[in-house]
């Protein structure tokens, strides 16, 4: 006879079998490891970061006055900060307009939007060279002063982010009611005041999530900028890849560490805003 | 919603500069590249230039291509591309399946620490597996204190799967999940009352019932695994070369754009390619959303 099934053993609780949480564990582990320990050695002593020799803040002040990380850091985020305004405003224009109209043809422009996300990185990264190139773009950025020598990158990041941002910001529009606008423009409220005053304060939680998401894409983004940018203008993402490839020092961990810590909050923050049940009060 | 030709200005407006801006600064880069995969370097008075191309010189790009060895890359790309999906899918099962089955208040945070990583610069991870894989690494530094190796574990075919799995991973683990959280646990409580083993019900009732959610994750890793770049460049090195390497060279060190053109028109067509199964699947298993 089948004996009662202890609460937790039961044959649909597979949240308590052992094997399942040992696994849990063991990935969870393999996920974090590399990361744990790549910021715990951005305070070592040792020079070679293999052995932990005792806990320092040398490397920050190290990353702090090499000039060049410091510029390259710079750059990173003057490029995000840009690049993220223009990707907020023109996808959420491109949202609002999918949310409001129909037009013919809207199935295949919606897949239009989508391709950036879709296509390979590469090819995007190495169109845009040919293209900065051809055009002449490229040696007439490059000679201008800072920072208006990152257009090119700029205008590569928005070509990517914004797609992403329409699709957030969209996704908040499903949920409003148009009977506010219709009230609002019953009301005497032209076409733009509705738009400022009604439209836009509902959507702000996805324009925030928005702006978070294409920070954070245009801040990690290695391929497509390692393609646009000249031969003397660099990135963080770019400087780290030239000096990963001549070994591992313990001033990347400490960089990293810092730019770890601003995409976690950056994330965490958007995953707040995004949340259900913040989203219905807008 | 409004037809657009009802207010025919407000609709200028919004869609003006985001569909100005693709088609200015991806769809006519992307034009040029197509047309370039067609060139060559131009031959000015006897002597191939560096500089010059021309623009229409035949298919001998794509012809190229198709040489043993860039087919043998290709082959090879798409097979460690399909291992590393497969290695995923196997990981982000059970996770996606254990988050589902977890006590409602770890959900969230299971979750999160899944997706939490793929937020972190890609090249950072990468170079966070060097310091843990290199042969002074923290792995080879382990195995030293029992006697063993050290190994020489990076530059192979094995770093660069183990790369691409673990920097993927939160693509597969998330569809998977969100399909496993909708089905109905219903039919697995039948499937077991009805005699089905544990094992007979996962295969039989819960993989075809998550099919959706598997399929979805399978092209969400398998495509940016085919044109993956940093991961076979940092952890492969010279012996594990995959197709966005190739693309590189030809732009960077080669210098050779027309054939660098072609073939990243012919990864854009494996890209496509592997879309058109997902919606061919997707549209075979119609009233299921994939």
């Amino acid at each position: 006879m089948a004996t009662q099934p202890k609460p937790g053993s039961g044959p649909l609780d597979y949240g308590s079998r052992l094997w399942l949480k040992i696994l849990f564990i063991v990935i969870y582990i393999m996920l974090y490891v590399p990361i744990i320990t790549l910021i715990a050695f951005s305070f070592n002593t040792d020079k070679r970061g293999v052995v932990w020799r005792g806990f320092t803040l040398d490397n920050y002040t190290k990353a702090w006055n090499n000039s060049a990380l410091i510029e390259a850091m710079t750059n990173s985020l003057t490029i995000a900060f840009i690049a993220t305004i223009i990707s907020t405003i023109i996808g959420a224009m491109v949202a609002v307009m999918l949310w409001r109209f129909r037009f013919f043809g809207k199935g295949t422009y919606e897949a239009f939007m989508g391709l950036p996300i879709v296509i390979p990185e590469i090819c995007m990264g190495v169109a845009l060279l040919l293209f900065f190139n051809v055009s002449g773009m490229m040696n007439f950025v490059v000679a201008m002063p800072w920072p208006l020598n990152l257009a090119n990158i700029v205008i590569a990041h928005v070509a990517f982010c914004f797609p992403f941002v329409t699709i957030v910001v969209r996704s908040r529009l499903v949920g409003f009611n148009r009977q506010l606008e219709e009230a609002s423009k019953d009301l005497g409220a032209s076409e733009w005041q509705t738009f400022w005053k009604v439209i836009v304060p509902f959507m702000m939680p996805g324009l925030v999530a928005g702006a978070l998401l294409a920070f954070t894409l245009s801040l990690d983004d290695f391929v497509i900028t390692f393609f646009t940018s000249g031969p003397e203008t660099v990135t963080f993402p770019v400087k780290v890849y030239s000096l990963v490839r001549r070994g591992v020092s313990p001033e990347i961990n400490a960089a990293s560490t810092v730019l770890i810590v601003i995409t976690v909050v950056a994330t965490i923050i958007a995953m707040k805003l995004q949340a259900p049940e913040k989203s219905g009060k807008g | 919603m409004d037809n657009w030709k009802d207010n025919k200005n407000v609709f200028w407006t919004l869609a003006g500069p985001g569909t100005f801006w693709l088609v200015m600064f991806f769809v006519v880069p992307l034009a040029f590249l197509f047309i370039m995969s067609f060139g060559g370097k131009a031959i000015i008075n006897g002597e191939m230039s560096i500089t010059e191309y021309d623009y229409f010189t035949g298919f001998g790009n794509y012809l190229r291509s198709l040489d043993p060895l860039y087919l043998g890359i290709m082959w090879k790309t798409i097979w460690v591309s399909a291992i590393a999906t497969v290695l995923c899918l196997v990981t982000a099962y059970p996770i996606a399946f254990g988050i589902c089955f977890a006590p409602e208040r770890w959900k969230p945070i299971l979750l999160m620490l899944v997706v939490l990583p793929f937020w972190i610069n890609l090249l950072i991870r990468t170079y966070a597996l060097i310091a843990v894989f290199r042969t002074q690494g923290y792995v080879n530094l382990a195995l030293g204190t029992v006697g063993l190796g050290p190994y020489e574990m990076l530059y192979n075919n094995f770093a660069v799967i183990f790369g691409l799995v673990y920097v993927y991973m939160p693509f597969m683990v998330l569809p998977l999940y969100a399909t496993i959280e909708r089905l109905d646990k219903s039919f697995l409580e039948a499937s077991l009352d009805l005699g089905a083993s544990q094992y007979t019900t996962f295969l039989k009732v819960t993989v075809p019932l998550t099919m959706p959610g598997i399929v979805t994750g399978v092209i969400l890793v398998f495509i940016p695994c085919l044109g993956s770049f940093l991961t076979p460049d940092l952890l492969g090195g010279a012996n594990a070369v995959m197709i966005g390497n190739v693309i590189e060279r030809q732009f960077k060190a080669a210098n050779d754009w027309p054939f660098g053109a072609a073939i990243s028109f012919m990864l854009m067509f494996a890209t496509f390619a592997a879309l058109m199964l997902r919606a061919f699947i997707a549209s075979r298993s119609r009233g299921v959303d994939v």
